[in-house]
């Protein structure tokens, strides 16, 4: 089906998410829609799907105007949208998900749970999901819960299928998996709607690209443009997407792991994990999100418990220490959800600078508290930080994304640090914050100070590791060298593969052998770059 | 797009890493919970035998006849000590095999409890009508009961609806005490007892609107809208009840008893026939809401919806439910169940309208919802639990116990601190239960 979107405006208040956005998606198309975070892509893609209202503007099907009251209208006009936080309710079954809405029921409305599960099982069967209809959602990896959402899309005839960021959550792995399925849709004459902000994957996927940026088109591009040609149409500016490092100079001090185990119920999710960081290296955990991570990076600092092992720093055990005495003892932590763990929202972002030393000298003395050293010590922060604000006395929640986490990194390394933590540190920032966070990460270990990065996206971790640790299952799959990375050696494909629980040994020897979807892109790309 | 996709070969680590299996600690509720019913119930017998002359030729003696039946079973009588005894036997070994159990990570079986519960029940019985010249009236302590519980179900039910679809009702209280003032005056009025089983859910159902409009349409947070209302139906009822029903009780307030309707044969079961089945249209149409709750809520399209309202609502949207249109329906429907259990403190008792005549039945209703996981059949169980420790209470106290009367007015709250600290443990609310929906 056809797809076309004329002038499309959309407001709140006074920020312009949506300005006047044209776009054109032809029938049996993988149409990249890409974008820095809060470019607009999912705004635009809300309205399209009825769940906003557009202040401007026309959609037109088959080149017939429309307009859609709710999501309902649009699902009958044949539009499919797989949401980035999948509309799953956790405790459903897989046939019950499906059906929600649009349920097959008899005589009093009683559901008709035969043919629901029929129907996944019609619609698994024929794209080779593998998904059972009987399994409850919460207990299925996101990898199916995303099969989900294109079974519940397709199980309603969509013709135009909206995938939003359906890569944030993947594995390499299962990305490719994704990407199949992708063309199986297409080769069926489906519509897609892709969008990303990842700049491999539109290369390897689209056949069309349409970059947005602060709500509006900057332009077009084919797949056949390099990554740095995207990034800066993106952005608005050439980029530098490398990290500048030196090689890392390892010093004795350290964080010593040793076979520590973290328990939710009676479940590890933590289970026996062991390494050792040393001042002057950055060790990453990679991994796909909920294999144990977060809460690695939480009984480091005191608020989740160990049920055994040990954490030491510097030859001193912090088990059993609060976390305000870790905090003393020189960890830094950077939390993965930044604006419920990271920051007090309301606060002003002087207070936020000054949370963990708000009753120390010389910010407090008894039980009196002097602001305007508050002030004052914020004024010096912002600054070195390169925070951009109106005002040091306004909520932080004032601030964008990128900058309130400037303000969480300024107030972590204005101790003198003994060992930095933090997860997610680039989370929904944009390219330039990415950069800066970055630089400032690989400053505090050139100091000489051990750093743990928690990280999903695989080009962070690459991008600043020099050692990788991967966790699958609450386990360490295998710690790898950085620096051995290259073709013959530890790639993008072996992480990946370790990610989804392949032992280092095997990992190596299948990517060898199988080249990726996407790694079979970037050759394509290089190559062209080449002639 | 044909390139190959790397077959994942899926890893297992656990084989290969060193480490054995770190387990998590091992929660001792049930068998403490039992440990404590043995250990009552040993220190009752203790200080029976010490404190009371002749124990041992004491008797307890049983009544199970209620009404007329075609065959009863005869009072009969145990020797007291013996069987507190044999009981509190029972129960020691329970607690033990209770621990046994889960110290190696295995759960109690159902049964378990429930040969506990009447262990305990059984035990306190005898020992409270040991060597007393009045008997234990078995049935009509179950029919007390059943009477006391059937307001807490209704209120329990109400609160399912209304909750399981995200609205949290703490106008339940209100709802009820509406309820029981409208079934009442027009029941009166109109000299009609039926007439009130039809005005009492329109009460209720006013109530809940009230509380889904402040809640849907202005947000207002939804235990303080409840609360209010709350103050309001009390506010209300009583003044009405001062300025007009109190003068003129034969027009306004007149007793207007629901005809009790047997239902043959099931009636004359022994024991629990006279209980269940000797009852007014009211408790039928109680057991008739629990069932086609309990199917409708799990079995049908409106369930399914109503659920996923309450779960994910933004998720419910996406597939083009009206999320605020089903919480308002459904707190009104909620309100209306309600206001009908309401009308079992007048026209279902036979009784002319009171002030405060709810008496915090609708918040104990609330309490049986969240002990009973908010499925229909657990807060169905909640609410008979409520009321059979009630009921316990007034029964002792008539009959004379060794317990004094304000203690045994604490009965049922000291149940309830057991049965949710003791047996239930975590429960999971509806995930989006109290917070408005927007876009």
């Amino acid at each position: 089906m056809k797809l076309e979107l004329r002038g499309i405006t959309k407001t709140f208040g006074p920020l312009v998410a949506n300005d006047h956005i044209d776009l054109v998606v032809e029938p049996g198309e993988i149409h990249a829609l890409l974008g820095e975070n809060g470019a607009g892509k999912s705004t635009l893609m809300n309205v399209l799907y009825g769940l906003y209202d557009p202040d401007g503007g026309q959609i037109l099907l088959e080149d017939r105007p429309v307009t859609f009251d709710g999501p309902g209208d649009a699902v009958r006009a044949g539009i499919g949208m797989v949401h980035q936080h999948f509309m799953l309710v956790p405790v459903f079954t897989v046939a019950e998900s499906v059906a929600l809405g649009y349920e097959p029921a008899g005589p009093g409305g009683i559901l008709d749970l035969q043919a629901a599960r029929r129907k996944v099982e019609e619609i698994s069967e024929r794209f080779g999901f593998h998904v059972d209809p009987d399994a409850l959602i919460e207990e299925l990896p996101v990898g199916v819960q995303q099969r989900v959402e294109i079974i519940k899309a397709l199980s309603r005839d969509a013709k135009v299928l909206i995938l939003d960021e359906p890569t944030a959550v993947l594995t390499p792995q299962e990305t490719d998996e994704l990407i199949k399925i992708m063309g199986e849709l297409q080769d069926a004459g489906t519509s897609i709607v892709f969008i990303t902000h990842k700049l491999r994957e539109v290369r390897a996927i689209a056949d069309r690209i349409t970059v947005i940026r602060r709500g509006k088109v900057v332009g077009e591009a084919s797949p056949e443009s390099t990554e740095t040609e995207l990034a800066s149409l993106m952005v608005g500016r050439s980029v530098s997407l490398a990290v500048d490092k030196t090689p890392a100079e390892v010093h004795d001090n350290s964080l010593v792991v040793s076979d520590l185990t973290v328990l939710n119920g009676s479940t590890p999710v933590v289970d026996h994990v062991s390494f050792t960081v040393q001042g002057g290296e950055i060790l990453a955990i990679a991994g796909v999100q909920g294999n144990g991570q977060t809460e690695l990076a939480e009984v480091i600092l005191g608020i989740d418990e160990a049920a055994a092992g040990s954490i030491t720093l510097d030859g001193k055990e912090l088990l059993g220490l609060t976390v305000r005495q870790r905090l003393r003892a020189g960890i830094g932590f950077v939390p993965e959800d930044r604006s419920t763990d990271g920051v007090v929202s309301s606060f002003s972002i002087a207070e936020n600078l000054v949370l963990d030393l708000y009753d120390t000298e010389p910010f407090a003395k008894g039980v009196s508290m002097y602001p305007a050293r508050v002030a004052e010590n914020a004024e010096v922060r912002t600054q070195e930080f390169d925070v951009r604000l109106t005002d040091i006395q306004d909520p932080i929640s004032t601030l964008s994304g990128g900058n309130a986490q400037k303000v969480v990194l300024a107030r972590e390394m204005s101790r003198p640090l003994r060992l930095l933590v933090a997860s997610q540190p680039t989370r929904g920032l944009d390219v330039g914050s990415i950069e800066f966070v970055h630089k400032r990460i690989v400053a505090e270990r050139d100091h000489g100070t051990p750093v743990l990065i928690v990280s999903t996206e695989l080009d962070e971790v690459l991008a600043l590791a020099d050692r990788v640790a991967v966790m699958y299952r609450g386990r360490i799959i295998g710690i790898v060298d950085a620096r051995e990375a290259g073709p013959a050696g530890i790639n993008r494909d072996v992480l990946g593969l370790m990610m989804a629980g392949v032992p280092l040994e095997d990992a190596v020897q299948q990517a060898a052998s199988h080249q990726s979807t996407l790694a079979g892109a970037d050759a394509l790309a290089d190559g062209k770059d080449l002639t | 797009m044909s390139t190959p996709v790397i077959p994942v070969t899926a890893g297992t680590p656990g084989d290969e890493l060193p480490g054995a299996a770190v387990l998590g600690k091992i929660s001792y509720r049930i068998p403490i919970t039992y440990a404590v019913l043995a250990l009552a119930a040993l220190l009752g017998l203790v200080g029976t035998m010490i404190g009371r002359e002749g124990v041992w030729s004491q008797e307890t003696e049983f009544q199970s006849r209620y009404g007329d039946q075609w065959f009863t079973i005869p009072n009969f009588s145990v020797p007291s000590m013996l069987t507190v005894i044999v009981l509190t036997v029972v129960l020691i070994a329970a607690a033990v095999y209770g621990y046994l159990l889960t110290r190696d990570r295995r759960t109690a079986p159902l049964w378990l409890h429930i040969v506990v519960g009447l262990a305990f029940v059984l035990a306190f019985l005898t020992w409270a009508g040991a060597g007393k010249t009045s008997v234990i009236p078995v049935t009509s302590l179950l029919a007390g009961a059943l009477a006391l519980s059937v307001p807490l179900i209704f209120g329990a039910m109400s609160g399912v609806i209304c909750e399981r679809s995200g609205i949290i009702n703490i106008a339940i209280e209100g709802q009820l005490l509406f309820g029981a003032f409208a079934a009442a005056v027009v029941a009166s009025l109109l000299t009609a007892p039926y007439l009130g089983l039809i005005a009492a859910p329109i009460a209720g159902g006013l109530v809940g609107a009230l509380l889904a409009w402040f809640a849907v349409s202005y947000q207002v947070n939804q235990i303080i809208i409840g609360v209010v209302l709350n103050t309001l139906v009390l506010g209300l009822t009583s003044f009405f009840f001062s300025t007009l029903l109190a003068d003129n009780a034969s027009t306004w307030n007149a007793r207007q008893p629901l005809g009790v309707i047997e239902i043959p044969l099931l009636s004359q079961i022994p024991i629990l026939g006279p209980v269940l089945f000797r009852q007014t249209i009211l408790v039928y149409l109680m057991y008739v809401t629990v069932i086609v709750l309990q199917i409708m809520l799990f079995r049908s399209r409106w369930g399914l919806r109503t659920r996923a309202v309450g779960e994910h609502p933004k998720a419910a949207d996406t597939v083009g439910i009206h999320v605020n249109k089903r919480r308002v329906w459904n707190t009104i429907l909620g309100g209306a169940v309600a206001g009908l259990g309401g009308a079992f403190f007048t026209v279902g008792s036979g009784l002319a309208f009171g002030r405060e005549m709810s008496a915090g039945n609708g918040f104990i209703a609330l309490a049986a919802m969240i002990l009973g996981k908010w499925n229909p059949t657990g807060a169905l169980v909640a609410a008979l639990l409520f009321g059979f420790s009630k009921n316990l209470g007034n029964v002792l106290g008539t009959i004379g116990s060794p317990m004094p009367s304000q203690l045994l007015a604490m009965l049922p709250y000291v149940i309830t601190i057991f049965a949710v600290a003791g047996l239930v443990g975590r429960v999971r609310a509806p995930a989006a239960e109290g917070i408005p929906y927007t876009k």
